[in-house]
């Protein structure tokens, strides 16, 4: 079957779904979402469903801060008949060393700068925040009471049904097998069960982002890696806050339907489409929370699961066009995807569109690369 | 329907699932993901055939070919504590 469409989205996560939903809005017709398994199925739906501002690259700041901004309307925005379950009770960020200490310092300067209502806190303003906090190994703190935290299946799904409503098709368990490009422009995108002729492809693919590079001929310098995340059976509401710190190796909050969820990089993994869960993660996911949030290790884990950050260099997003032409990037999120969604699906359509960005991106273009100029994002777990 | 309760861990309903389907869900683990079903501390061991047998009726297929969700770790409830605890002794032994 040959079918006809403006743009095809490749990716039915998050990034996917609020860029055709931007789209649409703005008066784009046959717009079609194409994604290998079911919605949510990859990156989006394995994230640990924090929001944060508190950046240390001005750009990640800006994108972070105007998505926070969406999300508090979200519900309204997109006219959902669920609830996203936003909650802003903040980021706690603990430095066990005093270089991330001083790191936290000069993101709050930044931070501010650009509106972020982020603060650097005393052990005992922590302790404040969360009571529990065993602060014995801890040198400072930085406190954002507007980051938090968002369901990521019920965003996805607000955005899938507002897009679908404006007339978007979406076709799922259709995997992208190649992209046809012509004279150095793209023609057409072959799924398992068929054919879609256009001049506009989005690569929103997560984690199979450079796959999906390669089928135009577009060396994305991103790579995937498994990170874990586990969650305990709920309890009542006990933390505010996500408490998060990059040397200690971890990020770990209570939703408001009562479970935590915790998570934390490993430097000795393999890049790679493996999403299995493992023992190690377990053993020191266990350990690292136990020591710095004691109570929690009461809590019994109930599920463990892995899912792919998609990395680039400098760990910030690879934003708009390439070299071939109608083929736009949305890409190498380095693990914060979700969180800069909003903004993904703004600025993505404003550049297929030719309109100005609301926030100029052109940093973030894959053209940084080769010429260098790179802003390397420090706060990532 | 409103009184049949399918999962139990999350207290969804039969009606819960029925409205999911008529609204175009079709697999297992999307029901899982909107609803919460089968991520409670019992981990879908009790509401997983029940809502195999659901979903395979109304798509009007046989119940094997219902996709099963996946089964994750721990088997069952295991405290951090205890885990963090049993970490620490490989680490010394």
């Amino acid at each position: 079957m040959i079918m006809k469409a403006n743009i095809v989205i490749v990716g039915g996560g998050v990034s996917g779904c609020a860029i055709a939903y931007n789209l649409a809005k703005k008066g784009v017709k046959d717009i079609i979402v194409l994604d290998k398994s079911y919605l949510t199925s990859g990156a989006t739906g394995r994230c640990g469903a924090g929001v944060r501002q508190q950046w240390g690259t001005e750009m990640n700041c800006r994108i972070a801060k105007a998505s926070i901004e969406f999300f508090e309307g979200a519900n309204e925005e997109l006219q959902y008949d669920g609830d996203i379950e936003f909650k802003q009770e903040g980021y706690l960020l603990v430095a066990s060393t005093e270089k991330e200490n001083k790191q936290f310092e000069k993101n709050v300067e930044l931070q501010n700068k650009v509106g972020i209502d982020s603060r650097k806190i005393t052990l005992e303003e922590a302790k404040e925040i969360v009571p529990y906090l065993n602060t014995e190994k801890l040198i400072g703190a930085a406190f954002c009471p507007t980051d938090g935290h968002l369901n990521p299946f019920l965003l996805t799904d607000a955005y899938f049904k507002a897009a679908k409503r404006l007339g978007v098709k979406f076709y799922m368990n259709q995997e992208v097998t190649d992209i046809e490009v012509i004279d150095g422009k793209v023609n057409k995108v072959i799924t398992n069960d068929f054919e879609i002729e256009t001049d506009v492809v989005v690569n929103a693919a997560g984690g199979y982002s450079k796959d999906v590079g390669e089928m135009v001929g577009v060396d994305i310098p991103v790579f995937s890696e498994n990170h874990e995340i586990l969650v305990t059976e709920p309890i009542e509401k006990t933390q505010g806050p996500m408490v998060m710190s990059f040397s200690l190796n971890i990020y770990c909050q209570q939703t408001p339907h009562g479970s935590f969820i915790m998570g934390r990089g490993d430097k000795e993994k393999t890049p790679g489409y493996n999403i299995e869960s493992t023992w190690k993660f377990l053993d020191r996911m266990a350990d690292t929370v136990v020591g710095l949030l004691p109570p929690i290790g009461n809590l019994r884990v109930v599920r463990q699961w892995g899912g792919l950050y998609n990395i680039t260099p400098d760990k910030q997003p690879i934003y708009g066009k390439c070299e071939v032409e109608g083929f736009y990037l949305a890409v190498g999120f380095s693990g914060h995807g979700f969180m800069f969604a909003p903004m993904t699906g703004l600025l993505i359509a404003e550049q297929i569109l030719g309109e100005e960005n609301t926030i100029d991106i052109s940093k973030l273009s894959i053209d940084r690369f080769k010429k260098g100029e790179l802003y390397l994002e420090p706060s990532v777990v | 329907m409103k009184n049949t309760i399918i999962c139990r861990c999350a207290d969804i309903t039969l009606e819960d699932i029925n409205n999911l389907l008529s609204s175009g869900v079709t697999e297992i683990e999307e029901i899982k993901r909107f609803t919460r079903l089968g991520m409670g501390p019992c981990q879908g061991r009790t509401c997983m055939q029940l809502i195999q047998r659901i979903v395979a009726n109304h798509n009007g297929v046989s119940i094997d070919q219902i996709k099963m969700h996946t089964s994750r770790p721990p088997v069952t409830g295991v405290k951090l504590n205890q885990i963090s605890r049993g970490a620490r002794n490989d680490n010394e032994s």
